[in-house]
């Protein structure tokens, strides 16, 4: 789960490590106001989207008066802002984050994240701050320090002071790296974060050190004994579809495709996805319904693929185990009842009880399309689009 | 004799007490696996399936000898769960429980390392479906009924995938030495390599399937595993061509993040390897099949 930067800068600063002074605006007149209490000469004005990449696409600002403030929040707020990350749909921009400018001497990349080869939490830094990680990675991955952090240790004075001298740091500036290594530690580990991320951390022409910029992204498996990091979700910032496959225990992705997808299990559901491809087609999500699925799953996966508009095929793929094929088909035959569905739909059943759930199918006299295998169901779904059909 | 589970094994089931322990625990039963007890703090001195329930790990080891545990813990308990079994002495831990955070599981990793090799714990999961011996018994989730005896080795990370292989070889007459489901999430208690080891080493072994999916190094280092130390042929397939990157496909795990995490770049590395890639999820049973023609041809 992502948060946005003014988010993160405040858990940061209370954990301890430097930022700007800064606010949240609202409205136009906040952000105004925003710079004269802040009291200086410039200011930065900050588009508060969840995308890194927001500076390229125009969504940061330095301003020197509050009418130029004004002036630039009037025209970011309620509109979308669309970065490298987000992509064509771009995020909606519904606050702004305005602090002091700081003058930059040097800017470093600082990183913290789960290194799934060690299993462990990892630093990741560099010399050279202000560009993308994947960027760094590529063009200068020489610069890249990583140091792995003992979980039953913690991070221990001796691993950040050498990173410090290792990014080049000198004087008092490597006692306050060695403070805001240990705060971004700490913060990652008591609120089960899953990265941490501060490009650029500088240093200021008077040697002090701020987290200029700053991105957390916290593991969703902790939230339910995190309740301060769930009540930060924005869910302004998501896909509405995927919002409300959220809530109803499904995992959905949305894709650019138009066979829709239904399907138990992540590994299944992927490799359905790409069955599809292989068979010409292009899936319109990723949808896992998973274990002990009811009818009335089933039947608002249904509505959450079918709220997508470039849907024009379903595609219902199960291998059941802990799930059960009678009840899956009744999930079908309900979902046409309830959604109204009038668009092809293809369903291979397998596993438990499949041979009632099969029946079921057969008996409801819908026109669904049966399948045997995975392959069947994928080339049948294809040959089903209603432009397939037309060629004949 | 098959890897991690036989006819020998004995088994405690923590969470035996609750609804989906024990139904699977009687599905566990009929197909003919010794569950020797159940574990739930606050049950102890109860009966469920016929089995004593006790209150610790502990307790139930010393009562009935169990050497295996199989985990139906919710999420916020399951990391104390397994360290629990691991201290009691089990030898084998499989725990279905999905959602459990990442840092949890990096603790029980680390937990796990302070035991000397002789006593130490192997744990498979989370998430996952769980581990089968064909005939001879299993620990976990899995319709037994698509799984033939018989000489090959499925290790995946999705459960229903590695029933969509296991049917898939049934349908041509292959059967299965050992099944085992190393789970979704991005910190597992086994990888790839570490089952790969035990498929090597066991004689009633002589091909292996690995399923793997986008995300994470495992696959890349069981390759060179492959390539380094096996003897016996690997088939693959790594769901996940059509997946974007830089989004969660369902399993925490399943994320392309960084260099070499895709489906694409995980193939060209397993095929470089001497693997053979199924090129469709499709063709994982006739990839198999194969793999053991010469085998075939020379008995």
């Amino acid at each position: 789960m992502d948060i946005h930067e003014h988010q993160a800068k405040a858990i940061l600063a209370r954990f301890g490590v430097p930022v700007p002074r800064g606010g949240v605006a609202f409205t136009p007149e906040q952000a105004a106001h925003l710079f004269r209490t802040l009291g200086g000469e410039v200011c930065v004005v900050k588009a508060q989207v969840h995308s890194g990449g927001r500076g390229e696409a125009g969504g940061v600002k330095l301003c020197r008066s509050d009418a130029e403030v004004r002036e630039f929040a009037s025209g970011l707020l309620g509109t979308t802002l669309v970065t490298k990350q987000t992509g064509a749909a771009g995020k909606r921009i519904d606050r702004l984050w305005i602090e002091e400018a700081s003058n930059i001497a040097r800017e470093l990349y600082l990183g913290f994240v789960l290194d799934r080869k060690s299993e462990r939490i990892m630093i990741v830094a560099s010399g050279h701050g202000g560009m993308e990680i994947e960027d760094l990675a590529e063009e200068d991955p020489e610069s890249l320090i990583r140091m792995v952090i003992d979980p039953a240790v913690g991070l221990a004075d001796y691993q950040a002071r050498e990173l410090a001298f290792r990014l080049g740091l000198s004087g008092q500036q490597v006692g306050q790296m060695v403070t805001a290594l240990r705060a971004c530690y700490r913060a990652y580990r008591d609120l089960d974060a899953m990265m941490v991320e501060i490009n650029p951390l500088v240093v200021c022409d008077d040697g002090s050190i701020v987290a200029l910029d700053a991105k957390m992204s916290f593991d969703t498996n902790a939230l339910f004994r995190r309740e301060e990091v769930a009540s930060l979700r924005d869910p302004g910032q998501e896909d509405p579809r995927e919002s409300f496959a959220h809530d109803h225990g499904l995992a959905y992705v949305g894709l650019d495709g138009d066979i829709g997808c239904i399907i138990n299990g992540a590994g299944l559901a992927m490799a359905s996805m790409d069955m599809i491809q292989l068979a010409g087609g292009a899936p319109a999500n990723f949808l896992d319904i998973g274990g002990g699925a009811s009818p009335e799953r089933v039947c608002q996966a249904f509505r959450t693929v079918l709220s997508d508009p470039n849907v024009s095929v379903i595609l219902v793929n199960i291998f059941a185990g802990i799930n059960r094929c009678d009840w899956i088909a009744n999930g079908v035959i309900q979902a046409y009842k309830e959604v109204g569905i009038e668009i092809p739909v293809v369903v291979r059943l397998s596993g438990t009880n499949v041979e009632a759930g099969r029946r079921i199918i057969r008996d409801s006299g819908l026109p669904i399309i049966g399948a045997d295998t995975l392959s069947e169901a994928a080339h049948a779904a294809v040959a089903a689009r209603p432009h397939t059909i037309a060629a004949e | 004799m098959a890897i991690l589970i036989t006819e020998e094994t004995r088994v405690v089931v923590q969470g035996l007490s609750g609804r989906i322990g024990q139904f699977h625990a009687q599905e566990m039963i009929e197909h003919g696996t010794r569950v020797v007890a159940g574990v739930t703090p606050g049950k102890g001195g109860t009966t469920v399936l016929n089995r004593p329930v006790f209150n610790t790990v502990r307790e139930a080891v010393e009562a009935t000898g169990a050497d295996a545990s199989l985990l139906f813990v919710p999420p916020p308990a399951a990391a104390d769960a397994m360290m629990e079994a691991a201290d009691a002495g089990i030898r084998t831990a499989v725990c279905v429980t999905d959602g459990i955070p990442a840092q949890d599981m990096m603790r029980v990793k680390r937990f796990l390392r302070r035991f000397p090799r002789d006593r130490k714990m192997r744990l498979i999961g989370p998430n996952c479906a769980g581990i089968i011996s064909p005939g001879k018994g299993f620990m976990g989730i899995m319709p037994p009924a698509i799984y033939t005896p018989g000489r090959v080795g499925i290790v995946g990370r999705s459960g229903t995938l590695g029933y969509e292989a296991a049917s898939q070889m049934q349908a041509l007459g292959i059967g299965v030495s050992s099944s085992i489901g190393i789970g979704g999430d991005p910190i597992n208690g086994s990888s790839f390599r570490d089952i790969l080891e035990l498929f090597e080493a066991d004689p009633e072994t002589d091909a292996v399937i690995m399923i793997g999916e986008i995300g994470g190094p495992q696959e890349a280092e069981a390759a060179a595993y492959v390539r380094d130390h096996m003897t016996k042929p690997v088939a693959a397939y790594i769901a996940g061509l059509a997946a974007p990157k830089g989004r969660q496909m369902g399993h925490a795990g399943a994320i392309i993040s960084a260099f070499g995490e895709s489906a694409q770049e995980k193939v060209a590395l397993l095929s470089a390897c001497g693997i053979e890639v199924a090129p469709n999820p499709s063709a994982m049973g006739e990839t198999v099949a194969r793999l053991l023609a010469p085998t075939r041809s020379a008995a």
